[in-house]
């Protein structure tokens, strides 16, 4: 929805300052920034170990930084009272690279669960909307009454994403959403995000190793490498780079450019 | 942006339904003109303030039910999210079902895709939950239980097979046998259990002197208080105490590893590489109790007569001396040996049980805690039970 203010500024609406996070004397990511824009869908890569999944989990709160400040709808997350901090994360929404289901819950229960939390709503209306999300997400109310076990990869991370959009979040977080799927699942997950993006206005900050997600969905990529986001920008940027781990990551063997130098995003 | 942080926090604060009552009104406003309804949607359709919402409309739709046409005028509707644009879609699908008309007008563009997505939920019926009536569920219930009974006991003889098995082929080809896996097992299940079978025995065996004591005293008869403890202790406390213990502390851990292994595809793995699980994971650890099991039973029946003999002592005044020439005298030696005879198949028992049931294990973190549990309760229950079948066959052979 409100991909740009009228002015053309674009509001920031995750900002991370100097971020530190280490782990004993091994410290992983070293005075890190990065802005996130409303309504883009931003690709974060880097190499495996880099620290991506550490960051997003660094700005969701699950691991605690040594320094740096991050910035949420303007709220600072590191000096906000515990309610504000609530306020915000019921604006969020995450998708674990595993789906991270309540295996003791059934589908329907764990798209129910956040919002039986936060929200007095009636069963009927509770039971409409979780199988409005799964219609949204592809899946249908057959799935209803499956347990996690029950599910193939693909329904997992479809079933987890209707949870982490079962709030109408503003943001989500997505870990390595197409990892494990076939080409076609994952292409088909992509249009997902993207479709849902439009809908939904969200805005989609997604962990990916995935050449071909980033090239279809992401407006954006942001290149973690040594500790640092050391490169943020569309794709054409990417490819333009010349920086040695940019060049082998975009323009290496199994990329795109690398054999279909005609495709549509060098164009 | 702060606004709405701040709206929801009134609303969190003031518990929801009373606060956001008085707002309610201002959602949807009604006016009839003519035949027509018209409804005109206000300010924020949002998450925070369904629970109104869906009162408002579902009172609507009771209170105009033969309404022909219906205009729904969102144009003052600020914001809109997923619950407001069903609940709106709900609105204009209970009016059109009776054939009228519903129209939707003023709607922002941004909000389009959102309730155009919306229109496309189909709502099939939700599978049913229930497993139809009570009584047929019931009797489902009690027959499923059964059939469960069975085929636990059938997976257990099968288990005992696989590792009769599982032994032979280890000793045709000896080098095969994991022997340092047991060794590990056996450090967890004997070793470190020692202190606190000694411990709980110990008592155990003081307990029952006591008692036997206080009452025996009655009858002048103290002295017998030693036969009672030697026989007790030694034919089947100290072996049922030790089974008791080991099944909770080491069946329960079987169970739960080989669950996770088996969550974890681990056992998959083994096979995949032409191992088989039963010889690698589960042999060395059935051996390991079946060798660990009678040495804690030896330890236990020893700290029990000693507990006991402590108590005779200190508190019944039967002094060491006599404590030992009356226990020569009381017990002989098939008395020690009907216990220790025993030890090795409970051991056995326990060692399937926790087997089967870690394999029995299904994907999810529930499933492991009802496998753990099941584990300790069946191999409780099937040691009492051995127990019991054990002294009939020593009364029949005269032991």
């Amino acid at each position: 929805m409100a991909q740009a203010s009228s002015n053309g500024q674009r509001e920031v609406v995750i900002e991370a300052r100097g971020i530190v996070v280490g782990f004993g004397s091994h410290i992983v990511l070293d005075h890190t920034d990065l802005d996130v824009y409303r309504g883009e869908i931003l690709g974060f890569v880097g190499g495996s170990g880099a620290g991506k999944s550490v960051l997003m989990r660094t700005i969701i709160g699950l691991i605690p930084k040594r320094a740096g400040t991050i910035k949420v709808f303007g709220v600072n997350m590191g000096e906000a009272s515990d309610v504000e901090r609530r306020a915000v994360e019921r604006r969020w929404g995450v998708l674990f690279q595993q789906g991270a289901l309540f295996s003791s819950l059934t589908v329907m229960e764990n798209l129910q669960f956040p919002v039986r939390e936060y929200l007095d709503l009636s069963q009927r209306l509770l039971d409409d909307l979780a199988v409005a999300k799964l219609e949204m997400v592809g899946l249908d109310a057959s799935v209803c009454n499956k347990f996690p076990s029950e599910l193939s990869g693909g329904m997992t991370k479809r079933v987890a994403l209707a949870r982490a959009l079962a709030l109408d979040p503003e943001i989500v977080f997505l870990d390595e959403p197409t990892s494990g799927l076939d080409p076609i699942g994952a292409g088909d997950f992509d249009t997902l995000i993207a479709t849902l993006q439009r809908t939904l206005g969200l805005t989609v900050f997604m962990v990916t190793h995935d050449l071909d997600s980033l090239h279809t969905v992401c407006d954006r990529i942001a290149v973690l490498a040594e500790g640092k986001v050391i490169a943020a920008g569309p794709m054409d940027t990417m490819l333009k780079s010349e920086h040695p781990w940019l060049k082998s990551y975009f323009r290496g063997k199994r990329s795109r450019a690398g054999y279909q130098p005609q495709g549509k995003a060098v164009t | 942006m702060v606004n709405r942080i701040a709206c929801f926090q009134v609303f969190s604060s003031l518990g929801g339904r009373s606060a956001v009552g008085s707002v309610s009104e201002t959602l949807l406003e009604e006016t009839m003109q003519g035949d027509r309804l018209v409804l005109s949607g206000r300010g924020a359709w949002l998450a925070v303030a369904a629970h109104d919402l869906e009162a408002t409309i579902e009172s609507l739709i009771k209170k105009y039910p033969s309404v022909k046409t219906v205009a729904i005028d969102m144009s003052q509707v600020e914001r809109l999210d997923t619950f407001g644009a069903w609940l709106l879609e709900r609105l204009v699908r209970a009016f059109t079902r009776d054939g009228s008309k519903a129209e939707v007008t003023g709607l922002k563009d941004d909000y389009r895709a959102l309730t155009e997505e919306v229109r496309k939920v189909k709502l099939e019926d939700i599978p049913p939950r229930t497993h139809g009536q009570t009584l047929a569920y019931a009797l489902n219930a009690i027959g499923e239980n059964i059939a469960a009974i069975g085929q636990s006991f059938a997976a257990m003889v099968n288990m005992l097979g696989a590792l009769v098995v599982a032994l032979v082929r280890v000793l045709s080809r000896p080098r095969s046998f994991r022997l340092t896996s047991m060794i590990h097992q056996l450090d967890n299940v004997a070793w470190r259990a020692v202190p606190i079978v000694l411990l709980i025995t110990f008592l155990i065996g003081c307990i029952i002197a006591q008692q036997g004591l206080f009452h025996f005293r009655k009858f002048g008869a103290d002295v017998y208080v030693v036969d009672m403890v030697g026989i007790l202790v030694l034919r089947e406390l100290g072996v049922l105490i030790v089974c008791i213990m080991v099944a909770g502390r080491s069946g329960s851990a079987y169970t739960a590893e080989l669950g996770s292994m088996k969550m974890r595809e681990e056992i998959d793995a083994l096979r995949t590489m032409g191992f088989d699980p039963i010889e690698v994971l589960i042999l060395p650890r059935v051996l390991a109790l079946i060798i660990g099991v009678p040495i804690l039973t030896f330890l236990g029946s020893m700290a029990a007569l000693y507990g006991g003999g402590l108590v005779c002592w200190l508190y019944g005044g039967i002094d060491p001396d006599i404590f030992l020439s009356r226990l020569k005298e009381a017990i002989a030696l098939n008395t020690f040996q009907v216990g220790m005879i025993k030890a090795p198949f409970m051991a056995l028992v326990i060692g399937v049980v926790a087997s089967v049931e870690g394999l029995a294990v299904k994907g999810s973190a529930e499933s492991l805690g009802r496998q753990t549990t099941a584990s300790v309760v069946e191999s409780i229950f099937l040691v009492i039970v051995m127990d019991g079948i054990f002294a009939i066959f020593f009364a029949s052979i005269g032991m």
